[in-house]
């Protein structure tokens, strides 16, 4: 029992690691979802801008990690803004399709737009923790470890209430139930999409910046695989449910490092595709989807 | 107070207003009634600035609102309920009330108006802390009524308060949309309901097909054959 328990202990560890991340990213994807209906699939590219923008406060500017961590939250949301109001705003009327291929198409330009500016090479990221490994009996983790989650919850608590409590929270959840009752609150709907951008942006910077921290290295492509895995797992616990990407996004970590802890790690990838077929399959409104029935 | 003139609108290519001129005096109860698609609701709209007229010119208080946002619209006193009530329906019932205060800053006052929505409306006080997606019909055009109450408005604007609801309740509700107006909130109702649209109204306006084909003092228009025929089932 002893070793096959470590086991399956140390992979929760991984996978809740790596969930976190999953889940930061996540939050992007279904709060602007929720807001206007559109799969931002730029939306792991400006987390790999956030990684950037990390490694260049570390490395460059000798930062340590929480101010790095701010400076690229915040100048990712500033990108967030520009990304919407260029590119997404003058197509509000338009076809889903049109605007969804145009995120397909800032997505492109910010991979090799970024390509362009700090070259295609692999970048190490500065070891800014401690190495420290803690260790209990057989399971390992890193001080790395310990950083993620923290950052996540904290963060997670942060989104949790500024949706809840604050007037631009309030503005966003009644924006995205129905744009012309909230314009007649007062509520000015392009601003509250520009703070949705914002926030889902400077979440995925801390994601990004998690990301190099946790796995030293970044690249302008490093945006692609976890923004679809971050995809799923929005779609996993329910488009457009802030709660919902929290929790898939976990799941989407502890089955990944799972079905590598069990000698798969090859299948890992097709693993969370797996996931996306199915739920579209059974349930495509997602874990915590549901129809909410109104009176009328 | 409001003055619109000359007002033309459209859908597409579908004109939907054409040439409306009318105006609602202070401490009035003005109602605009017609049939379906006369373009009642569209005229809401315009005011509440969801809507742009292609021509004409829209006034409140002597400024002019035809190119004015419909948040903007709200600041200068005007506040729609609309068809359908369009509460928020995943946001709890205080939570839609607060929603309706979204421009005011004055905390003290926001407190204060929460209190007299309250008493008008004793069973939202009841339910606040429930989903406003649970309410009954009557209870939801409560809470729309309420939370456009909230921006303290000098003027409100109500598309169908009566749509879907119990005879008793639509009596209840006219008769609080009376008590609203004897606090002296200007009042512009549209209504299908012509009966009881005329029955608390001062004046009226009968649309149809887009254009105004009749006004007057309620009184009046209740006793004219016409409207009898047309509205009032005889």
């Amino acid at each position: 029992m002893g070793s096959a328990g470590d086991l399956i202990l140390q992979q929760l560890i991984n996978g809740i690691s790596l969930g976190s991340i999953y889940a930061l990213i996540a939050l992007g994807y279904t709060m602007v979802y929720g807001i206007i209906q559109l799969i931002n699939f730029a939306h792991g590219d400006v987390m790999m801008v956030g990684a950037y923008i990390g490694w260049f406060c570390t490395t460059v500017l000798k930062f340590s990690f929480l101010p790095a961590l701010i400076v690229a939250m915040f100048l990712s949301a500033v990108l967030g803004v520009i990304i919407e109001r260029i590119a997404y705003k003058p197509l509000r009327n338009a076809t889903r399709l049109a605007a969804l291929i145009t995120a397909i198409g800032m997505s492109f330009f910010l991979e090799y737009g970024g390509m362009l500016i700090v070259t295609p090479q692999t970048r190490t990221f500065p070891s800014v923790f401690p190495q420290t490994v803690y260790t209990f009996g057989n399971v390992a983790f890193k001080y790395g470890d310990i950083v993620i989650v923290i950052t996540t919850v904290i963060l997670m608590l942060l989104l949790q209430f500024i949706v809840k409590y604050t007037k631009t929270g309030k503005a966003m959840r009644a924006v995205s139930y129905d744009k012309d009752a909230a314009n007649l609150m007062g509520i000015n709907v392009n601003n509250t999409i520009s703070a949705t951008f914002a926030l889902g942006s400077a979440l995925a910077a801390a994601a990004g910046v998690l990301i190099g921290v946790y796995f030293n290295t970044i690249d302008p492509l490093m945006g692609i695989m976890p923004g679809l895995k971050a995809f799923i797992a929005a779609v996993l616990g329910g488009i457009g449910i802030i709660p919902g990407a929290m929790l898939g996004g976990l799941a989407m970590g502890l089955i990944e490092s799972i079905v590598s802890g069990i000698g798969y790690s090859t299948w890992r990838d097709a693993a969370a595709f797996i996931i996306l077929i199915v739920v579209l399959l059974i349930k495509p409104n997602g874990l915590l989807g549901k129809n909410i029935r109104e009176k009328v | 107070m409001l003055t619109l003139n000359n007002i033309n609108v459209y859908y597409g290519a579908i004109h939907a207003l054409k040439g409306i001129s009318f105006e609602v005096n202070k401490g009035e109860i003005v109602t605009l009634i017609g049939s379906n698609g006369a373009g009642k609701s569209t005229c809401l709209k315009t005011i509440s600035g969801l809507l742009r007229p292609k021509e004409g010119t829209l006034s409140f208080k002597g400024n002019d609102l035809t190119a004015v946002s419909a948040p903007e619209i709200v600041s200068r006193g005007i506040s729609q309920v609309p068809e359908g009530r369009r509460i928020f329906a995943n946001m709890l019932v205080s939570e839609n009330l607060d929603l309706g205060a979204y421009l005011r800053k004055d905390k003290a006052g926001i407190k204060e108006d929460m209190e007299k929505v309250f008493s008008l409306f004793p069973r939202l006080k009841e339910r606040r802390r429930q989903l406003a997606g649970t309410l009954s019909g009557g209870e939801q055009q409560m809470l729309a009524m309420g939370r456009a109450l909230m921006s303290k408005p000098e003027l409100l604007l109500l598309d169908e308060p009566s749509m879907g609801l119990a005879p008793i309740l639509v009596k209840q509700i006219f008769s609080i949309i009376q008590e609203i107006n004897s606090l002296g909130t200007t009042i512009l109702l549209v209504e299908q309901n012509a009966r009881m649209a005329l029955s608390i109204a001062n004046r009226a306006y009968v649309l149809e097909t887009g254009k105004i084909v009749l006004s007057g003092d309620s009184k009046e228009l209740m006793e004219s054959e016409e409207i009898r025929k047309a509205y009032l089932g005889g």
